[in-house]
């Protein structure tokens, strides 16, 4: 049975943004999965309502099935177990996600402390050890936010994610900010602790090639939607959707001549989340966009092995289309 | 050959004492050229010292020795002479939300410069070019429309409209696409490219991002705590690296085949720089050395000399020599 379903999940802020619009995906006990797209796609907006963190301007659809039991409308007393105990986030904005007035200390044992019936000595045991297995000197348990450097303090964020030995843990940017060798350190970290404990891993990022690094499969959203999905090598190597094949080509290789002084990007911008348009909603943005698709409904189709699609293309209808 | 667009001549910029610390040596004797129609990158983690050598190139900060020079004039600190300096080069910063006030429109955002300049006749041709320049065309289109109105991209655009509306002929920006999408850092690359191409404008771009030279620069220097540790066309530096900090740059990139180098901690800090080589403190070829071995002497006691502007170069005294590289020097822990 899969840890985390999530079926037809839709996210509206207000009267009419509709930031996700029908996503539904799952994840395996064990299982790494990276959520990729650019701002305004809808992907921190999933990652949010997984654990119903979102404002209360949202309103959600859907279900989001942890175990046996749908986040979106269990009590809240339970909910509160769920947070930190069998579900954790590492929010993005280290410095701002910390206290910058309690020891890191403090803020590890915290959550031990509200959700496991343990004196304050163990979970001072604990907070040491678990800053030692995310690479931060047990030594500076009673260090303050601010006399940390970057790095340690996203280091701390995933201690910090760990302490209630939780199945899933989210990683909404984990390394947005952080420099390249850091965010090299930060992505093995996760990687490895993900691999020894057989924690679930939901990480998002807009850079498509971090993900595929750490995640076994990959989910590109698009305008609220998943638009492709499929392990992280399909992906990368042969993506179906035109919108997966932009991102792929927007951090370059080095060594492609294909990219040599010659950055690829995409022109335009997303759509208004207001509006719902007939067709693919990337049809306006699409280099490769023929007549059907701004009047035929997408929605993802298999398009191979674990693999699904939304490009009218992968029908076999439209194979041959062109603009 | 013609004098270089911009220069940096034995340059130091070093921030007085805070909180019983030593002074900061946060560019710590830098030559760097930037040639007519040429686009540099100038790559480095956070608190190398690459932001306060940008803000030095276009005279924000004051070096403490050496020169900026541009068109082999040196730059001089009268507010006469940085004013005819500030038409000739322009700062493109990182987060395009901040740089733009929320409550000026784009014509005026654009107009700023121009405004200070005395640069009052065409003033609206000047402004509508700058746009249309930058990509957002048509200008009526933008002029009248406010930063919060604008996406990531666009705003970005704006920034530039702005530098442009001066016809600079360097411009410098500092992480330019960091805080931009993916899929528009693309077309922010390619509008300099565009840029360099249709006006001959020299560009240094400041980055952590080695794709980003590997996309637009010609030549890229490697800047680790103060020094150029190595410097040279793109696709020697980036395609067959000889700085160890160079290489560990590039095995960490996502997709790349070799295996990673992880360095060990953080970059270090400006106020207490390591004897002899300053890279020696995280070295994976250093630390491969027997503890016997001579040449850890070499490391820890000897100064590496600044690199010249010019000719292609590595700071390593180890460079070219062979050393058996365990992978247990490179643990990330």
């Amino acid at each position: 049975m899969s840890l985390l379903e999530v079926r037809d999940l839709s996210v509206t802020y207000g009267a009419d943004v509709r930031a996700v619009r029908g996503v539904s995906f799952s994840l395996d006990a064990g299982q790494t999965l990276g959520v990729a797209g650019e701002s305004g796609s809808g992907k921190s907006t999933v990652a949010l309502s997984l654990l119903r963190l979102l404002p209360s301007s949202a309103r959600t659809s859907g279900e989001v099935r942890l175990g046996d039991e749908d986040v979106l409308t269990m009590g809240w007393g339970r909910l509160r177990t769920v947070r930190w105990a069998e579900a954790s986030i590492v929010f993005q904005g280290a410095m701002s996600a910390l206290n910058p007035v309690r020891t890191i200390g403090e803020q590890i044992r915290e959550p031990i402390l509200l959700h496991e019936k343990v004196g304050i000595r163990a979970a001072r045991e604990r907070s040491a050890e678990l800053l030692d297995s995310v690479g931060v000197p047990a030594r500076r348990v009673g260090a303050y936010p601010h006399e940390l450097s970057g790095g340690q303090r996203q280091r701390v964020m995933i201690a910090m994610a760990l302490a209630c030995r939780p199945d899933l843990i989210i990683a909404d940017e984990p390394t947005t900010a952080l420099d390249v060798i850091v965010q090299a350190q930060i992505l093995s970290l996760l990687g490895d602790l993900v691999r020894e404990s057989n924690i679930s891993l939901i990480m998002i990022s807009h850079d498509l090639s971090v993900l595929a690094e750490t995640c076994d499969r990959l989910a590109v959203m698009y305008a609220g939607r998943i638009v492709e999905i499929g392990t992280s090598r399909q992906m990368i190597a042969e993506p179906r959707h035109p919108y997966t094949r932009a991102l792929s080509g927007a951090f370059p290789t080095i060594g492609d001549p294909a990219s040599r002084l010659a950055p690829s990007g995409l022109p335009g911008d997303p759509p208004d989340p207001r509006v719902i348009a007939a067709g693919c909603p990337f049809e306006p943005r699409c280099p490769e966009a023929f007549a059907e698709c701004s009047t035929h409904p997408v929605e993802l189709w298999p398009a191979g092995e674990r693999r699904e699609s939304a490009c009218l293309k992968v029908l076999p209808e439209f194979a041959k289309a062109s603009a | 050959m013609n004098a270089p667009a911009l220069e940096a001549r034995d340059l130091k910029v070093t921030f007085p004492p805070r909180r019983g610390r030593g002074p900061a040596r946060a560019v710590d004797g830098v030559n760097l050229t930037v040639g007519a129609g040429e686009i540099v990158a100038l790559i480095g983690e956070s608190g190398c010292g690459k932001s306060t050598l940008a803000r030095a190139l276009v005279g924000l900060i004051r070096p403490t020795a050496g020169e900026v020079a541009y068109q082999g004039t040196t730059l001089g600190y009268s507010s006469k002479a940085l004013k005819r300096f500030r038409r000739y080069t322009q700062l493109v910063l990182q987060d395009p939300g901040g740089a733009l006030n929320p409550k000026q429109n784009v014509f005026d955002a654009v107009a700023e410069g121009p405004r200070l300049h005395a640069l009052r006749s065409g003033l609206h041709e000047r402004v509508h070019d700058a746009l249309s320049r930058a990509g957002l065309r048509p200008p009526e289109q933008f002029v009248d429309r406010y930063p919060h109105e604008l996406s990531g991209g666009q705003q970005q655009r704006v920034v530039i409209a702005g530098a442009l509306a001066l016809d600079p002929a360097v411009i410098v920006a500092d992480e330019p696409v960091a805080s931009l999408d993916a899929s528009v850092r693309g077309e922010i690359l390619r509008l300099i490219l565009d840029l360099r191409e249709s006006l001959g404008l020299s560009a240094l771009v400041v980055s952590h991002d080695l794709g980003l030279a590997w996309n637009i620069a010609d030549r890229v220097a490697v800047m680790y705590l103060g020094r150029i540790v190595e410097q040279g066309p793109v696709e020697d530096v980036l395609l067959r690296p000889k700085h160890p900090y160079t290489r560990a740059l590039i095995s960490v990139l996502p997709g790349t085949d070799v295996d990673p180098v992880l360095l060990r901690g953080e970059p270090p800090d400006p106020t207490a720089i390591p004897s002899g080589c300053r890279f020696h403190p995280r070295c994976q070829r250093f630390a491969a050395l027997d503890a016997s071995d001579e040449r850890r002497a070499t490391c820890t006691g000897r100064d590496l000399p600044v690199l010249t502007a010019i000719e292609p170069g590595v700071a390593c005294h180890l460079v070219d020599q062979p050393i058996e590289e365990s992978h247990a020097s490179s643990d990330i822990r």
